[in-house]
């Protein structure tokens, strides 16, 4: 295909190397392409959440960004999280808390309180609500997701 | 969604900006944090034939403070100076601004520039610069040129950049201690679009007068608008509810709001007045040394 443009990137530590169309967005460069399916995608338009991934260590939405811009970045999605044999104790208190009914949200939601907690060790309630505000559950209610993220941030204090 | 093919361009300094600029007018769009340009993008709203991404340019993200005013560079992020230990001391109504915008994922690409040169009415950087009276500097192939809010913001996501120009700074006036600031906004939901908005600086003397007011709405009208005959009753007086509640019905009358599914224009008008009282009297708390 024309126009097509080579990147190279290092998703949850390993290196990929890959030819892109520009227009392809990210979420579905790392869907497609690197088949991390974990990453979900919702709306495309910024405003749910599902999507969001960690870029060079801050949260972003994967679908408000072109797959072609993450030439020589370090991306970090959901299959990052845990080392594949123990649960992160985001998801440990996710799981522990029923912070998921169907889970569409969960990887945006895990993320996006990683990144909370690494800024913010100690957050308050009200903290956490700000932060998960940015992704979009349609199940919880958001109560055991708060309730998740400060049992989260109790046991990485630890 | 997903959007038309385009062509990608990332130029390595300002000077091939400007070269890609002139070569391909308005066939071009410059990608900077992309919060706005790649929804509209995704929806097909927008269809640029090429895309030149300026994320790059390392070199137009800053934030110094020069004499008594702020530079900030075009391509700051808005996480970043919503955080800055600098900018909360010396112009804290922008970061407060900023907290407004989206959530906190979507503040980490968005940036400074590309909010100006997106122009949304309801945007809270344009409120903002507008209450600071900041200056939006942009280079062309004529050169540099500064502009004022009022004659930067032309209608509906339209200012008066052409397709060759992009904004390279902004600067912003800090403000002397003791002055009043505040920012409100109405929205359905944290981090969705203001209904209304409204940005506020009450300059005050020794003697407790306020010797300037100025009043910014957004989401009333097709720029954001300045209430100048609400700051006209306000200047040069002791500040008293009386004249507050006067200011709030006269801010009204500078509006031209339009309806929407998010609220009537009757709506909109009515909370024009309770939002700029509400923002007068949390300005003047603060400069009675409320924080």
């Amino acid at each position: 295909m024309a126009g097509r443009r080579p990147i190279k990137v290092k998703v949850n530590g390993i290196e990929y190397e890959g030819y892109v169309e520009p227009r392809k967005l990210l979420v579905d460069f790392l869907r497609e392409d690197l088949e991390l399916i974990g990453t979900h995608t919702g709306c495309e338009h910024g405003v749910c959440g599902a999507c969001t991934v960690l870029f060079n260590g801050k949260s972003v939405r994967s679908c408000l960004m072109f797959a072609v811009q993450a030439d020589g970045a370090d991306i970090m999605t959901i299959e990052g999280l845990s080392d594949g044999k123990t649960l992160h104790p985001i998801q440990e208190a996710f799981r522990e808390h029923h912070g998921l009914q169907c889970g569409y949200c969960t990887p945006g939601m895990l993320l996006t309180s990683y990144e909370l907690l690494q800024e913010n060790p100690a957050p308050t309630e009200d903290e956490v609500k700000t932060a998960v505000s940015g992704v979009l559950c349609r199940c919880t209610g958001y109560k055991q997701i708060v309730d998740s993220v400060m049992a989260a941030a109790d046991a990485m204090r630890k | 969604m997903k959007p038309c093919a385009f062509e990608y361009l990332a130029p390595g300094s300002v000077p091939e900006v400007m070269d890609l600029l002139q070569q391909y007018g308005d066939q071009a769009k410059i990608l900077a944090g992309g919060q706005s340009l790649v929804p509209i993008m995704n929806f097909r709203l927008a269809r640029p034939e090429v895309l030149i991404d300026i994320n790059g340019l390392k070199e137009l993200a800053y934030i110094r403070e020069e004499a008594d005013e702020l530079v900030i560079g075009a391509l700051t992020r808005e996480r970043e100076l919503e955080l800055a230990p600098l900018v909360r001391l010396k112009c804290p109504l922008l970061p407060e601004a900023i907290s407004h915008i989206g959530h906190p994922t979507i503040r980490n690409r968005g940036t400074i520039g590309g909010s100006l040169a997106h122009g949304d009415p309801s945007a809270e950087i344009p409120i903002a610069i507008y209450a600071l009276d900041g200056t939006i500097r942009t280079l062309g192939p004529d050169g540099e040129s500064a502009f004022k809010p009022e004659e930067f913001f032309l209608t509906y996501l339209t200012t008066c950049l052409e397709p060759s120009q992009i904004v390279m700074e902004v600067t912003v006036p800090v403000l002397p201690d003791g002055t009043g600031w505040s920012f409100v906004e109405l929205s359905r939901r944290s981090g969705d679009f203001a209904i209304v908005a409204v940005a506020t600086v009450l300059f005050m003397d020794d003697n407790g007068a306020c010797t300037e007011a100025r009043i910014c709405m957004g989401g009333v009208a097709s720029t954001p608008v300045r209430a100048k005959a609400a700051e006209d009753i306000l200047s040069g007086q002791i500040l008293s509810d009386a004249l507050v509640a006067e200011a709030g019905r006269l801010a009204v009358e500078a509006t031209d709001p339009e309806s929407d599914y998010h609220a009537s224009a009757d709506y909109r008008r009515a909370m024009t007045e309770i939002l700029v009282r509400k923002a007068l009297r949390r300005a003047w708390e603060k400069t009675r040394g409320g924080k």
